[in-house]
């Protein structure tokens, strides 16, 4: 593995974009610090921003960890992560709008059709719909990662329904609270116009059949739901309402939302739960979570949902390799953000490679998230390659391996003082009637020393993150 | 051949229900193979709407009705004139692309014994043409599946049926599915309706069906339960995945309870004035 690219400190010197951080940390007392961290927690217990940890017993809502060291981009880095990123999305979209409709990039033979209609995220009933703007993936999460200087990587696309953005939002609001003269010293661009983007975004999509001023819900599994926090703190920006399904009916040609005043017509429905559970009569058919007809009232025209059923296609760790022809077929451009370097398992000459290589490589699940079920060879044991060499050899398709990259680290509050701890950085792309990108995202830190899985899940924390202003 | 449909769905709840909402694909499919001279789909006191051709091809209606309620009746009647094409869906237009049909659900999932029928059957026909195979694989389902109601349920799986080798057409055409599958063929599951001169016990006047996709004829229908291509006695009317994808009705009520279901289909030959006469 090479030599950690340190985001502050470069050969000796202090990079520009922390200048005045460094000088904060070096002055700032220690019991200060100590007081100021018990404040962060206790701001994010009021708010209630909880996440939810599985597998490991005890309670499974806790509070993710905040760091108070602030991840910092300069204008210059960012212009380029920005343009990369509306690429990327702009491109996730062409690709969803051609695979369920002529099939053009299969059809040209540069993406195996099996990997995109023998998928299951495919799906069959939104084949040949169109909706509102062609857009399929209204919030594109792009999981960026740096290793040096110049050098982001692509690590995956989250097209369905990207969570962790009320992290960003609070990390910033929590940080304005508790040193606001860091906000005056520092022309930091803002991110709190977010909910207003998000809240434009959706609107813009509305069906043509709504006149008037569309009428946005969010709809949420509910309260036992991991990113339940989530799903009401952006509401609550939006000014929109929260429902659950059973708030949910349909009769005729649109969607209707139970109120005290009687029915009121749903027009643009942000998601946040899966495909699968969405409408008992077109998918599961014991789904409790869902409206049942609400694929009908879509299919027809009625109501929009984002994203769109079927977006999940394109952000699948098979399809992943493929992004930067899709910004080549559909857009006629270099791409501008790199991916990382990918093997396939279900290809055998590479599958070979992997098998030889475990203790070097990172392999991924093809479906899998959120940290669960990877292997990071370099931190592995014996026995820990050897179940994985197992795993591989019964299901080769399931698994895409990576390098080891070696992820940039940033300067973190530990026990002994300030160290650096490695970190990546999901930005939150809005697609409507225009691409959006506030400039910031959610920057998350492994805090263990050593550690590269940043998931929260997983031992890690966050951090705010600073676009500078120019 | 000129059938004449009669089929009437009723429900009747002992315990009233507030509501009901239903997902329809209840009209004949758009191809060579059938014209509907009269079709209409019947019900009192239902709102429809967000109706629409999918990209299966298929027309899909939704009904809704407000309680109380203690009985619900879908009448569905019609004339079609049909034609023999040997089994093969003739000008049908689709967008979803064969190789979406390759995906198994939870009913068509491929076990072990499954997987073992394929190879089996298709070891003694390495390069011989789709068709062929197709053929081969309706007939071992038949041959593996003995039609025999009362065997299964609706929620049986194709791995199921075929450790229990039996079931009906639902349960031939998920087993079909599979072994088509496990050989690479894209397959999927067709609904409709057929008609039969006698009161042979193998025929259900509500049917189902499998289409398998041959390359250069595209999707052709298998009947395994009647070992035979679906001809001008057939009137198909939409497919999907597996049977609860492609089913003709999907609904769901809320509140109330003790439903019984009551469904009376009869394909006649003639037209609807000829039954008239009888």
């Amino acid at each position: 593995m090479t030599q950690t690219f340190n985001e502050m400190i470069d050969g000796g010197s202090v990079r520009a974009a922390y200048q005045s951080l460094e000088k904060w940390q070096n002055e700032m007392p220690a019991d200060l610090r100590q007081m100021k961290q018990s404040e962060a927690e206790a701001l994010f217990r009021r708010v209630g921003i909880t996440f939810a940890v599985y597998g490991e017993g005890g309670d499974p809502e806790r509070l993710i960890p905040f760091d108070m060291f602030p991840r910092v981009f300069t204008a210059d880095e960012w212009r380029k992560l920005d343009r990369g990123i509306r690429q990327r999305a702009a491109a996730l979209n062409a690709f969803l709008a051609d695979v369920y409709d002529q099939r053009e990039i299969i059809r040209a033979g540069r993406i195996p059709e099996h990997l995109v209609t023998h998928n299951e995220a495919f799906e069959r009933a939104v084949v040949g719909i169109r909706p509102p703007r062609n857009v399929w993936s209204h919030i594109v999460g792009i999981d960026l990662v740096r290793t040096g200087p110049d050098q982001f990587y692509v690590l995956e696309d989250n097209c369905r329904t990207p969570s962790g953005v009320s992290y960003m939002l609070q990390n910033r609001e929590i940080m304005m609270r508790m040193f606001p003269h860091l906000f005056v010293e520092n022309r930091i661009a803002p991110v709190d116009g977010y909910a207003d983007a998000l809240r434009h975004t959706l609107a813009s999509v509305a069906p043509k059949k709504c006149d008037g001023e569309p009428n946005v819900v969010i709809l949420t599994p509910g309260h036992f739901n991991s990113a339940y926090y989530e799903h009401s703190f952006l509401a609550d920006l939006m000014g929109v309402e929260l429902v659950e399904g059973q708030d949910l009916f349909v009769d005729g040609d649109f969607c209707w939302m139970r109120t005290t005043e009687g029915p009121k017509k749903v027009d643009v429905i942000y998601r946040r739960i899966d495909d699968a559970f969405l409408d008992p009569l077109c998918f599961r058919a014991d789904s409790m979570l869902g409206v049942p007809g609400l694929m009908n009232v879509y299919r027809s025209g009625g109501v929009t949902i984002c994203s769109a059923p079927g977006a999940g296609v394109a952000d699948d760790k098979a399809i992943y390799t493929f992004v930067p022809e899709m910004i080549r077929f559909y857009l006629g451009e270099a791409p501008i953000l790199e991916n990382v370097p990918t093997w396939q398992c279900a290809i055998p000459d590479q599958c070979k490679y992997v098998l030889e290589n475990l203790g070097d490589l990172v392999v991924k699940e093809v479906h899998g998230s959120g940290g669960y079920g990877m292997l990071v060879g370099p931190k592995a044991d014996k026995s820990q390659i050897e179940a994985f060499r197992a795993k591989i050899e019964e299901k080769p398709w399931n698994y895409i391996a990576q390098p080891t990259l070696s992820l940039s680290a940033c300067p973190t509050f530990v026990e002994e003082g300030v160290a650096p701890r490695h970190v990546d950085l999901r930005p939150y792309c809005l697609v409507g009637d225009k691409i959006e990108l506030v400039p910031g995202g959610l920057t998350r830190v492994a805090l263990n020393e050593g550690s590269l899985v940043v998931n929260s899940s997983q031992g890690g924390g966050v951090k705010d993150t600073w676009v500078l202003a120019e | 051949m000129k059938l004449s449909v009669s089929h009437i769905t009723r429900y009747n709840f002992d315990i009233p229900v507030r509501r009901l909402i239903q997902s329809h694909r209840l009209v004949p499919s758009r191809c060579a193979n059938q014209r509907v001279i009269t079709w209409e789909v019947n019900m009192l006191q239902a709102t429809r709407g967000a109706a629409f051709r999918d990209g299966a091809g298929d027309w899909t209606e939704t009904v809704s009705v407000q309680g109380p309620l203690d009985a619900f009746e879908i009448e569905v009647t019609g004339e079609v004139e049909t034609t023999d094409y040997a089994g093969i869906l003739k000008d049908h237009r689709e967008k979803v692309p064969p190789s979406a049909y390759l995906t198994p659900t939870a009913r068509t999932w491929p076990s072990q014994p499954l997987r073992e029928a394929a190879e089996e059957t298709l070891s003694a026909l390495e390069g011989k043409p789709t068709l062929e195979k197709a053929h081969a694989l309706s007939t071992v389902t038949a041959e593996r599946v003995e039609y025999m109601p009362g065997e299964t349920e609706h929620y049986t799986t194709a791995a199921e049926a075929f450790d229990l080798g039996k079931g009906v057409c639902q349960d031939q055409t998920h087993v079909l599915i599979a072994l088509a599958q496990l050989s690479g063929i894209p397959a999927r599951y067709v609904t409709g309706y057929l008609f039969s001169a006698s009161e042979d016990h193998m025929s259900e006047a509500s049917h189902a069906w499998a289409e398998l996709y041959v390359e250069d004829l595209g999707w052709v229908g298998f009947d395994a339960s009647n070992g035979v291509c679906p001809d001008d006695r057939y009137i198909r009317l939409g497919s999907g995945y597996d049977a609860q994808d492609a089913s003709p009705i999907r609904g769901m009520v809320t509140g109330g309870g003790g439903e019984r279901l009551d469904v009376r289909v009869k394909v006649r030959e003639g037209g609807v004035e000829g039954q008239q006469q009888q």
